[in-house]
């Protein structure tokens, strides 16, 4: 492997939403620890495909290069991953780009994430404080609660779990797993608490918890291993409950 | 008077969200600009911590003590009493945090845990696993989000700031803007506007920064007038790992959390490290200062590590790379408090640093200059309001790790109620035509941007300016090459008047918008470099081996560049440090 002399990447291009894709082929130097973003910028440098025809830059997200920011999320090999840790070393080749597949296009491999933002908004996630004056310090937690906190806490909105959800499409309005695992994370923090009944309301009517289908395809994608078929399997237990309580309240 | 004013912030990492907040429970509407989704600014790589003396360890820690380590390690550069507000400011706003949420790492009491970092001589620092920044940020957004679901906040994502709007008087009414998608240029009105645009890490070529931290609107700014202060104070960080598309920091916090820094005492030794007898190994940090030891200030560690290096000629293998050493720590206290900086080794370099030393070496990492503010964080233009990195106020010469997010938080909530204040103050402009003219003229940059059918790869012109500041701008600074950068600045310029836009089209074209941050970068490249010709001394991450000592005498002052439009470059004033309250002393650690 080490050895290898040029690097194939197919990417699949799409110049406006309305367009229709194609796909162009790129033969690149090889160089140790490149990844699939220092190749894209390899290509930005010199736009020339495989069978030498100038072409244009390939638009794509991308910003912190850490795995930390969620931007380079795309489909490589088939395979909804950031790009930024995808190491070429580590990939079949040629290496195949393509856009998220569940997400209206931009240009390339550039598509709009937005839902997942209108979702956070949808069942509130965040801790409802009085305000930003001083009003000492917060609620006291164990290291148990913090360390269960934490890791729903790393989510980084790169919505590969939506990605790879058979339900998460536009028939079901599904809200996915990552803003479900948000519930999870506010709903046991000793303030967000206090919004947790909206919350698993908010969870009830379309495109609701109940279209999860188990099919745990987000755990095994979620590039910070963070658990979501827990949180699911939690927070649908905390709807269940709330929607029977409901029941005899009538 | 506006009664219901509206201010604009550009730019939605930590210290923007937090003026966002302040103006919008002060019942003010925000405007906010965005290249990025605000939820994955370049915040979010800050991995250690922030400071706050709480003093939560009984070491008798106070914020006055957090104030002089901060002015100590910056070197006496920054101005007094407003570095003294954020320290006394830093314990409520760690609360404020604690409050929102932020998942940060306990005692066994259930208390906030701090640990140590770099420049102090106490446990200081508040962090989240080693992923602090993020869920700082995270914390802020969320709390944005609520505002925006509340109508007080309307964000502009995806959308870049081109210029700010000046009326005849130059009074700044709001911003030129463009949007990435659809590539429109279109003004926004604003009674005042606050500019957190952060880190200019891209004008290195290769930075920890983000790919978005090119400093293209301060630039943009400092080229409509505003006074760029102290360019010349770039941080190095000591250890940050060395790759194909960017250089990944590797937290301070791992040496807060016992990591040690060594290379092997043979030249070229090509052992595996752990077979290296501890009699064979350099931990030149703690055997050069034992008092701080490996938790010496960055600027310190980074040239003790260039020393190594090249004048010892001791690096890895005979590459520029030191170790950095966990592997004697417990695996589950590091997966506890360092988890996130450990799990970006492991994927990107591929080895577990549990078990085997990380190789790092230094990287540029942090701009401590930038646009020139007072202490309401009002810039020289009426209306312009700047906070967080891209302000220069807070660090000095250098500044301290943990420091960064405290002063983002800070100074967005100092200029979010001054800009308030402001805008509710200020009288209505004279006319609007300003609006028009500055459409026009952004919108004419453009069209001559996408006519460039010259024969210069603006991509080539970008790694040949980020490999010539990254040699000549950054640990080690002589005058002779000093000069000679900014002459090729001037040809890169020169060249970028030539350059070929690859891509014509109208619709999401990161071509262009990259043709106009680099202009930006070259512009404001040569602040750097003339600023750092100019100051004959050392001083903090500004080092020159002809002038190896500090000299208040001719150099205790702010360096302030302005734009000469007609001669297409920067002029420099100079103007006296407030010391009042801590009298300069030499800095050794």
């Amino acid at each position: 492997m080490a050895n290898r002399k040029s690097v194939i990447i197919k990417i699949r291009r799409q110049q406006t939403p309305e367009a229709e894709p194609h796909w162009e082929e790129f033969s690149l130097p090889w160089k140790p620890g490149m990844n699939v973003i220092s190749s894209l910028m390899e290509i930005a440098e010199n736009p020339v495909t495989r069978d030498s025809k100038q072409t244009t830059p390939i638009t794509y997200d991308s910003n912190c290069l850490e795995e930390v920011c969620g931007s380079c999320a795309m489909l490589i090999n088939g395979k909804a991953r950031m790009a930024c840790s995808a190491l070429i070393d580590k990939l079949d080749q040629p290496v195949l780009l393509e856009p998220l597949s569940k997400f209206p296009i931009i240009r390339d491999l550039s598509v709009d994430r937005r839902v997942l933002f209108e979702n956070l908004k949808r069942v509130k996630a965040w801790v409802p404080i009085d305000g930003t004056y001083d009003l000492g310090s917060g609620p006291r937690m164990t290291m148990h609660q913090q360390e269960a906190a934490y890791p729903l806490s790393r989510c980084i909105s790169c919505c590969c779990c939506m990605e790879v959800c058979p339900q998460f499409n536009e028939h079901t309005n599904f809200v996915g797993a990552a803003a479900i695992s948000q519930v999870r994370l506010f709903n046991t923090h000793p303030t967000g608490a206090a919004l947790k009944r909206e919350r698993l309301t908010a969870l009830m009517g379309d495109g609701g918890i109940h279209e999860c289908g188990y099919a745990q395809n987000c755990v095994e994608i979620c590039p910070k291993d963070i658990p979501l078929t827990r949180s699911i399997a939690e927070v649908g237990g905390a709807v269940m409950k709330q929607a029977i309580g409901d029941l005899f309240r009538r | 008077m506006a009664a219901n004013p509206k201010i604009i912030v550009v730019g939605g990492g930590l210290a923007g969200l937090s003026a966002v907040i302040k103006i919008a429970e002060m019942g003010g509407h925000v405007d906010l600009f965005s290249i990025v989704p605000v939820k994955r600014s370049h915040s979010v790589c800050a991995q250690g911590g922030i400071n706050a003396a709480k003093n939560l360890k009984g070491e008798g820690d106070s914020t006055w003590q957090h104030f002089d380590d901060t002015v100590y390690g910056g070197d006496f550069l920054a101005n007094q009493p407003p570095v003294k507000a954020m320290c006394d400011a830093a314990p409520g706003i760690i609360d404020l945090l604690d409050r929102m949420g932020v998942p940060f790492n306990r005692t066994p009491e259930g208390l906030l845990d701090f640990r140590r970092f770099g420049g102090t001589l106490y446990n200081r620092t508040a962090f989240a696993g080693a992923t602090t920044g993020q869920q700082l940020l995270y914390a802020l957004d969320e709390q944005v989000r609520r505002y925006e679901s509340e109508g007080k906040v309307t964000k502009y994502e995806h959308w870049e700031f081109l210029s700010a709007v000046l009326d005849g008087n130059r009074t700044c009414r709001g911003i030129c803007a463009m949007d990435l998608r659809s590539m429109e240029v279109r003004t926004f009105p604003a009674e005042a506007i606050i500019i957190a645009t952060g880190g200019i890490g891209a004008i290195f070529g290769k930075s920890t920064n983000s790919v978005v931290c090119t400093g293209s609107a301060q630039s943009a700014l400092y080229q409509q007038g505003c006074y760029y202060a102290n360019g010349e104070f770039i941080q190095v960080h000591p250890t940050s790992i060395p790759g194909e598309d960017k250089l990944r920091l590797m937290s301070e916090s791992a040496r807060g959390e016992g990591g040690r820094v060594w290379v092997p005492r043979t030249p070229g030794d090509k052992r595996d490290p752990k077979s290296i007898p501890q009699s064979e190994r350099w931990y030149f940090l703690e055997e050069w200062y034992p008092k701080y030891g490996n938790l010496v200030p960055r600027d310190v560690a980074t040239r003790a590590i260039h020393k190594v290096v090249y004048e010892h000629n001791l690096g890895i293998d005979g590459k520029p790379m030191v170790y950095l050493d966990l592997t004697h720590i417990d695996p589950k206290i590091l997966d506890r408090k360092l988890e996130g900086i450990l799990e970006i080794y492991e994927k990107f370099v591929g080895d577990d640093p549990r078990d085997t030393p990380m190789k790092i070496f230094p990287g540029m990492h942090y701009t401590m200059g930038g646009l020139w503010v007072d202490y309401k964080q009002a810039t020289n233009l009426p209306g312009i309001f700047s906070a967080g990195e891209c302000e220069y106020q807070y660090h000095g010469a250098n500044r301290l790790g943990a420091n960064s997010l405290v002063s983002c938080i800070f100074g967005g909530f100092i200029a979010g109620p001054a800009a308030l204040h402001y805008a509710r103050n200020v009288s209505a402009a004279p006319g609007n035509g300003h609006f028009d003219s500055e459409r026009k003229h952004q919108e004419d940059n453009n069209a001559t941007l996408m006519k460039a059918d010259g024969s210069e790869n603006m991509f080539k012109l970008w790694r040949e300016l980020g490999d010539l500041m990254t040699k000549n701008c950054t640990v080690i600074r002589y005058n002779k090459n000093l000069q000679e950068t900014d002459a090729k600045l001037v040809e890169l310029l020169e060249r970028f008047r030539r350059v070929n836009l690859s891509d014509p089209s109208q619709w999401a074209n990161t071509t262009i918008a990259f043709a106009r941050q680099l202009y930006n970068m070259l512009q404001l490249s040569r602040v750097i470099a003339q600023g750092a010709a100019m100051r004959d001394e050392s001083r903090g991450a500004h080092y020159k081996p002809d002038f190896p000592d500090r000299d208040d005498k001719s150099w205790l002052k702010t360096t302030k560049a302005t734009f000469a439009p007609d001669a297409d470059e920067p002029r420099f004033e100079f103007e006296p440090v407030d010391v009042s309250l801590i009298p300069p002393r030499a800095r050794k650690y």
